[in-house]
């Protein structure tokens, strides 16, 4: 396998990532009409919206009603990344994942590799943050994590160009890096957590032939979700829960062609 | 912490976990929360034209930045962290960069929350009409205003785009020279729009007119103070019923002046 493939999914994310982020960022400086405003809300070819549900849960938590236009904006939304493709927005929109990739990517170069010594955090806890979100929406009257979203921040820092704020990211690198494996996207981002809890029933998934494997557990070491892959070296079938990212790096890795995508 | 075995959890593992949990939540919470709050709190932040009042416009934009986008004159800019704004609302700071007052106010027009709202800068015949903007209300330092001085300036009065409207100029003699006029500048709360352009192009090294929120510069009278002399002010005691017989009140006002009594006993 050339190396280059061993790459194509990571190579095709990254492309992913970085054009939504240049057509934002055009739409703001140029006027281009492919995709305005960012990624809480954006406006698609200049006629329909699309927006991020988490967003609007929390508006809704504070009382507000929200427009039309936003509620078919959301339904897309749960509509695509729901009953299709999973929880790609992780693994091929969100920018903060390709921070968060290069820390777990640095620690697998052997920095860090062993466990988590510092701090045990179950992976459920960003279920715990969203409810969080919602109660204290509700209490504070203002979307409450967007405040503190640092996806919402870094995006709006690129896309209307006053800067990314370093230090928010800097602050998601270390904790990955230095503190817990997988830190931010995997136990703590709400987002993240949104996007796994109604990706049950996608279309998309990953599949594994356990026929082929041969129990290197090479996928493990990539996956950021790692215990998606339990079935890996057990039995054939589908990695069906709503936490896989669809990013494709345990395909790319596999040696043996075990794992493919499959639709439907 | 995840639990393999869940079959085996007595009840009191649950609840011990359960109020684990909770407390959990109320530790990230309680920051959190703080930090919002602090965050929200600014009170001396512009909005663009037709936002709704500052509580439920930070309620409702969901911070797509759509007006900012729209807005030809880079007026509107989102808070970033450190900025005196809810994080990722649109603001403006008229001493940078001004609303222009775009009679098609496209920022209005392309918001998609109703945050920034058609009607509150609309003509009954919902035409945009600009002028019903209340972004804020411009206020005058007397004290560094050279025109006060009695210096000639009238860069404010000329940059208003509602010109002789919303800022005036009152006409005084210089007393201290005898023999010059001063013309004092006056901002009219009720066509003031808080666009800034007077702000903007104030001379003084920190502006001697500034835009600030109206429910910041502006006082509140109660409902029983009524404009005698206004027909439409008047108009509001026929909607009340409070009727005072005045051959029903017992003392007369010359009792009332001469209870001297209830004055020195008020210790
Ligand atoms: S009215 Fe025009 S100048 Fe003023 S904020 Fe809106 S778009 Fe900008
Ligand atoms: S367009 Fe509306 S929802 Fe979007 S940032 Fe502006 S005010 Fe908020
Ligand atoms: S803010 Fe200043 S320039 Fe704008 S309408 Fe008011 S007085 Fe005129």
């Amino acid at each position: 396998m050339s190396n280059l493939s061993k790459y194509r999914f990571l190579l095709l994310r990254r492309i992913v990532q970085v054009t939504i982020l240049v057509l934002f960022w055009g739409a703001n400086r140029y006027g281009w009409k492919v995709l305005a405003g960012n990624l809480s809300t954006a406006k698609v070819l200049d006629s329909f919206y699309l927006a991020d549900p988490l967003a609007v849960l929390q508006i809704l938590a504070t009382g507000t009603i929200i427009t039309l236009d936003i509620l078919i904006g959301v339904l897309i939304i749960v509509f695509f990344y729901g009953l299709i493709t999973g929880r790609i927005f992780c693994s091929w929109v969100c920018p903060v994942n390709i921070v968060t990739d290069s820390a777990a990517w640095l620690r697998k170069k052997g920095y860090r590799e062993k466990g988590n010594k510092y701090l045990k955090l179950s992976r459920s806890t960003r279920y715990y943050v969203l409810v969080l979100a919602l109660i204290l929406s509700l209490i504070l009257g203002v979307a409450a994590y967007e405040v503190i979203n640092p996806i919402g921040i870094t995006v709006r820092g690129i896309v209307f160009g006053f800067g990314v704020s370093a230090t928010v990211l800097l602050l998601i690198f270390l904790f990955d890096l230095l503190v817990l494996k997988n830190g931010f996207c995997g136990h703590i981002c709400p987002v993240g957590g949104f996007y796994s809890l109604i990706s049950k029933f996608r279309l998309l998934k990953v599949h594994l032939e356990n026929d082929k494997c041969t129990s290197c557990m090479d996928c493990k070491t990539v996956c950021p979700e790692v215990q998606v892959l339990g079935i890996v070296g057990k039995k054939s079938g589908d990695i069906s829960q709503g936490a896989c990212t669809n990013c494709g790096r345990c395909i790319e890795v596999c040696e043996d062609d075990a794992l493919r995508f499959k639709f439907f | 912490m995840e639990n393999k075995d869940s079959s085996k959890i007595s009840r009191g593992d649950l609840l011990k976990g359960l109020v684990k949990k909770g407390g959990l939540m109320m530790l990230g919470g309680l920051p959190w929360a703080a930090y919002v709050e602090e965050n929200k709190e600014e009170e001396f932040v512009l909005r663009p034209p037709g936002a709704v009042d500052e509580k439920k416009f930070v309620e409702s934009c969901i911070k797509c930045g759509i007006c900012v986008e729209e807005c030809p004159y880079d007026t509107l800019k989102l808070a970033k962290p450190g900025d005196d704004a809810l994080t990722g609302t649109p603001f403006f700071t008229p001493r940078d960069i001004p609303c222009y007052m775009c009679t098609d106010i496209p920022c209005v027009e392309a918001c998609p929350t109703d945050s920034l709202l058609k009607d509150l800068v609309s003509d009954d015949n919902d035409k945009y009409n600009i002028e019903k903007a209340e972004m804020g209300v411009a206020v005058i330092d007397r004290k560094n205003c050279l025109a006060y001085w009695g210096i000639r300036c009238d860069a404010c009065y000329r940059a208003c785009p509602l010109l002789d409207e919303a800022i005036v100029l009152n006409f005084e003699r210089n007393k201290r020279t005898g023999k010059h006029a001063m013309m004092k500048p006056e901002v009219n709360a009720d066509i003031c729009t808080g666009c800034g352009m007077c702000e903007h192009a104030c001379i003084t090294e920190k502006a001697s007119i500034f835009v600030l929120p109206r429910e910041k510069a502006l006082g509140k009278v109660n409902d029983d103070y009524i404009k005698g002399w206004d027909k439409e002010d008047e108009s509001r005691l026929d909607s009340t019923n409070i009727y005072i017989d005045k051959n029903q009140v017992e003392k007369s006002t010359l009792d009332y002046l001469n209870d001297t009594g209830s004055l020195l006993n008020d210790e």
